[in-house]
C-alpha cells in the first residue's frame, strides 16, 4: 500500500509541475484549483477508476468522470495526459491558438478524455447525473464521478440536481466537491457563505462523507470508501477540504492565486518546490 | 480620411467602473450588483465609495438577476456585472420575464464579450448576445467602442427609463473618442463622412473600421464610417441618409453574423432601400483560446477584412 502511495505521490508531483508550467507558458489559466486538486485527480485516474484503454466518448464499461469546475483543465489535462490519453507534449499547446486543450475543457476539438465541454459554472453535476442514468439503462455496473468547486455551490442548478440524484435513487454517482473555502472575489464565507455543507447535502439525501484532499493516503482511502457505499440506494457527496495553491508555498493560504499566472522568478520558485518525477514535458 | 489618433489605450470594461462610479455619485439611486466578478468588472472604485449600494450575490447569476428586477420596486436602478454569456445566456428567462416583459429598470452590464476575451475560450465567448438581448421587447442594446464611450455611457443609461444591455469587454484597444463626449442612446455617431460604401461598425470593430477607412483611401475609397454603438433601437435614419449617398454597405461587429448588427442593417435596407451588404462578423462558429489579436485574425475581424468587404461590396453596386 505504502509503496503504491509513493508512487501516486510522485505522479502528483509531476502533475504539479505540469500545472505551473503550462499556466505561465500561456500566461493566463487557474493554477490555485488546480494545485489543490492534484491528489484527487491522479488518486482518481491512476487508483480508483476502472479505465479502458484507449478511449471511448460513451465510456461504456468503465468509469467515467465530470469536471464541472472547468477553470482548473490544467490539472484535468496533465491528469490525462500522464494518463496516457494524448502524448505529454501537446500540454504545450495549452490555451494557445489552434489547441485541442482549450481554456476551458471541451468536446469541440476532440481531445480524448473530456465528454462534455464545461467552463460556466454549475452545470456538470446535471450531465453527470444524466451519465449515470444511461450505464442503469445500459446494464453497465461501472461509476460516474464528477468533481464540482466550493463557490460553484452557489449556483442554483447545483441545487436542483442534488434534488434529483436521491429522489430517483441515483446510487452509481461519486459528486466530490473541492472544499478549498475560496473563490474569485475571496474566501466563500466573505463573498456568499455555504453554511453547513455538510448537513445540506445530507438533508437533500446524499450520502456524505468527507476527507482531506491534499493527503494522498487519505484521499485513496476516501475513495475507496465511497466506492463501497455505492449501490445502496444513495448518491454519494465526498467533502474534500483542500488547500488552494497546494504544493507551492506562495500560492497557499488565499483565494489571490484562484486564476493568476505566474512570472518567470515565481515560475522558478514553484519548480523548485516540486519534484521532477516522470520527466516534464 | 477624418485622421483619428490616440494617446492612450485602456479596456472599455475600466470605462464602465470609472462611469459607475460616476454615476454613483451623480444619482443616489443607483446601485450595483455582481456575481463574483469584481474585479473583472472593475467595481472596486463603486465599492469603496458606495459600500451600502454594492450586493455581492456570489456565483449565481440568476439570483442577481431576479434581485435587480427587485431593486426596481422601491425606485433603485440597478447595474448588474458580470461576463457577457453570464450576464445573457445564463439568465435568458429570468431577463425576459422578470426584467424585460416587467418593464423593469435594470442596467445588464456585461463584460468579456466577443472573441477578444481571449484564451478563456468558447464557454466564456459569447458570440450570440446581441442577438438574444435585441429579441427582447423594450430592450436597449449597447455597444460602446472605447474606454471614453463606455464611460459616457454607463453614466448616460441612468436616465433611460427602462432595461438596457451594455456590452464591453476586456482588451486595451485605443482610446479615440472625446473624453467629455455626450453619449445619445440610439443617435449614431459620423465617424467619416465618404461616398463610395457604408462602413457600420459597433464596440471594438469601430477602430478597426478607422483603420480600413485609411487603407481604403489610399486606394482611392472614400468609406463613410459610422459608429452604431446602440443596435436598439437602431438609427435607421442615419443608416437610410449613409446608403442613399454610397449605395453599398459593410457591417463589422464582434459577433456572429447571425442576429447581430449586420441582421438589424439589413432587415431597415430590405424593408426601405435594397442594398448591397457584406457582414464582417464570425462565420457561425464558437469562438476558441487564443490571444485577441490572433483571433481576431483568425476569425476575420480586423481593418484588413473590412477593407476586402469594402471593395467586394463596391462591385455588387
Ligand atoms: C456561471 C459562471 N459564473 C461565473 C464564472 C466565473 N468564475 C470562474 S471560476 C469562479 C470561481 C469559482 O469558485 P470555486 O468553485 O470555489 O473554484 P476555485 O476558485 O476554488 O477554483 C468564477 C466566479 C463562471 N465560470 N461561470
Ligand atoms: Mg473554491
Amino acid at each position: 500500500m505504502s509503496e503504491d502511495i509513493n508512487k501516486l505521490e510522485r505522479i502528483a508531483s509531476q502533475v504539479r509541475r505540469d500545472i505551473v508550467r503550462m499556466v505561465h507558458a500561456c500566461q493566463s489559466g487557474h493554477p490555485g484549483g488546480s494545485l489543490g486538486c492534484a491528489d484527487f485527480f491522479v488518486a482518481l485516474y491512476f487508483s480508483a477508476m476502472e479505465r479502458k484503454a484507449g478511449f471511448d466518448i460513451d465510456g461504456i464499461g468503465e468509469d467515467i468522470f465530470f469536471l464541472s469546475n472547468g477553470h482548473i483543465s490544467p490539472v484535468f489535462y496533465s491528469t490525462l495526459a500522464r494518463a496516457g490519453y494524448f502524448d505529454v507534449s501537446e500540454l504545450a499547446t495549452f490555451r494557445k491558438i489552434n489547441s485541442r486543450l482549450q481554456g476551458h475543457p471541451t468536446t469541440h476539438e476532440g481531445l480524448p478524455g473530456v465528454r462534455v465541454a464545461s467552463g460556466s459554472l454549475g452545470q456538470g453535476l446535471s450531465v453527470a447525473i444524466g451519465a449515470a442514468r444511461a450505464k442503469k439503462l445500459n446494464g453497465d455496473d461501472h461509476l460516474v464521478y464528477a468533481l464540482m468547486g466550493d463557490g460553484e455551490q452557489q449556483e442554483g442548478q447545483i441545487w436542483e440536481a442534488a434534488m434529483y440524484a436521491p429522489y430517483n435513487k441515483i446510487d452509481n454517482l461519486i459528486a466530490t466537491i473541492d472544499y478549498n473555502g475560496q473563490q474569485i472575489d475571496g474566501a466563500t464565507e466573505n463573498v456568499l457563505s455555504l453554511g453547513n455543507l455538510k448537513a445540506k447535502w445530507e438533508a437533500f439525501g446524499w450520502d456524505v462523507l468527507a476527507m482531506n484532499g491534499n493527503a494522498m493516503q487519505e484521499v485513496v482511502a476516501g475513495l475507496a470508501e465511497a466506492k463501497s457505499r455505492t449501490g445502496k440506494g444513495k448518491p454519494i457527496l465526498i467533502l474534500m477540504k483542500t488547500e488552494m495553491g497546494y504544493g507551492v508555498d506562495f500560492m497557499m493560504g488565499s483565494h489571490k492565486w484562484h486564476g493568476v499566472a505566474p512570472n518567470d522568478e515565481q515560475l522558478a520558485a514553484a519548480l523548485s518546490q516540486l519534484e521532477e518525477t516522470l520527466g516534464d514535458y | 480620411m477624418k485622421k483619428y489618433t490616440y494617446t492612450d489605450k485602456k479596456d472599455t470594461r475600466s470605462g464602465f467602473g470609472a462611469g459607475l462610479l460616476e454615476v454613483g455619485r451623480k444619482n443616489d439611486n443607483v446601485v450595483a450588483l455582481c456575481a463574483d466578478l469584481v474585479g473583472s468588472l472593475k467595481m472596486n472604485d463603486f465599492i469603496k465609495e458606495f459600500p451600502d449600494r454594492f450586493f455581492q450575490v456570489g456565483i449565481a447569476e440568476a439570483n442577481m438577476m431576479g434581485i435587480a428586477a427587485g431593486l426596481t420596486i422601491g425606485g433603485k436602478i440597478p447595474y448588474t456585472g458580470t461576463f457577457a454569456n453570464f450576464s445573457t445566456g445564463r439568465v435568458y428567462d429570468q431577463i425576459r420575464q422578470s426584467i424585460a416583459y416587467s418593464g423593469k429598470n435594470v442596467k445588464i452590464c456585461a463584460s468579456h464579450a466577443g472573441l477578444t476575451l481571449g484564451e478563456d475560450g468558447a464557454t466564456h465567448q459569447i458570440l450570440e448576445d446581441i442577438g438574444l438581448m435585441k429579441m427582447l421587447p423594450g430592450m436597449t442594446v449597447i455597444n460602446p467602442c472605447d474606454y471614453n464611450q463606455t464611460k459616457a455611457a454607463t453614466i448616460a443609461i441612468a436616465d433611460h427609463d427602462g432595461p438596457v444591455y451594455l456590452r464591453f469587454g476586456r482588451p486595451v484597444v485605443p482610446i479615440f473618442t472625446d473624453a467629455d463626449q455626450k453619449f445619445e442612446i440610439g443617435k449614431a455617431w459620423m465617424v467619416n463622412e465618404g461616398s463610395d460604401v457604408s462602413i457600420f461598425a459597433t464596440g471594438h470593430l469601430v477602430w478597426e473600421a478607422i483603420q480600413a477607412g485609411e487603407q481604403l483611401a489610399e486606394l482611392g475609397i472614400n468609406a463613410e464610417i459610422i459608429n452604431i454603438h446602440t443596435i436598439k433601437p437602431l438609427d435607421e435614419e442615419a443608416i437610410l441618409k449613409s446608403v442613399t449617398k454610397t449605395g453599398c454597405v459593410v457591417t463589422a461587429e464582434e459577433h456572429n453574423r447571425l442576429g447581430g448588427l449586420g441582421d438589424s442593417v439589413a432587415q431597415v435596407l430590405v424593408k426601405n432601400r435594397p442594398t448591397p451588404q457584406e457582414y464582417v462578423a464570425v462565420d457561425d462558429s464558437f469562438g476558441e483560446s487564443g490571444t485577441p489579436a490572433q483571433l481576431m485574425d483568425k476569425y476575420g475581424l480586423n481593418a484588413a477584412n473590412i477593407v476586402a468587404a469594402a471593395q467586394r461590396v463596391i462591385k455588387r453596386k
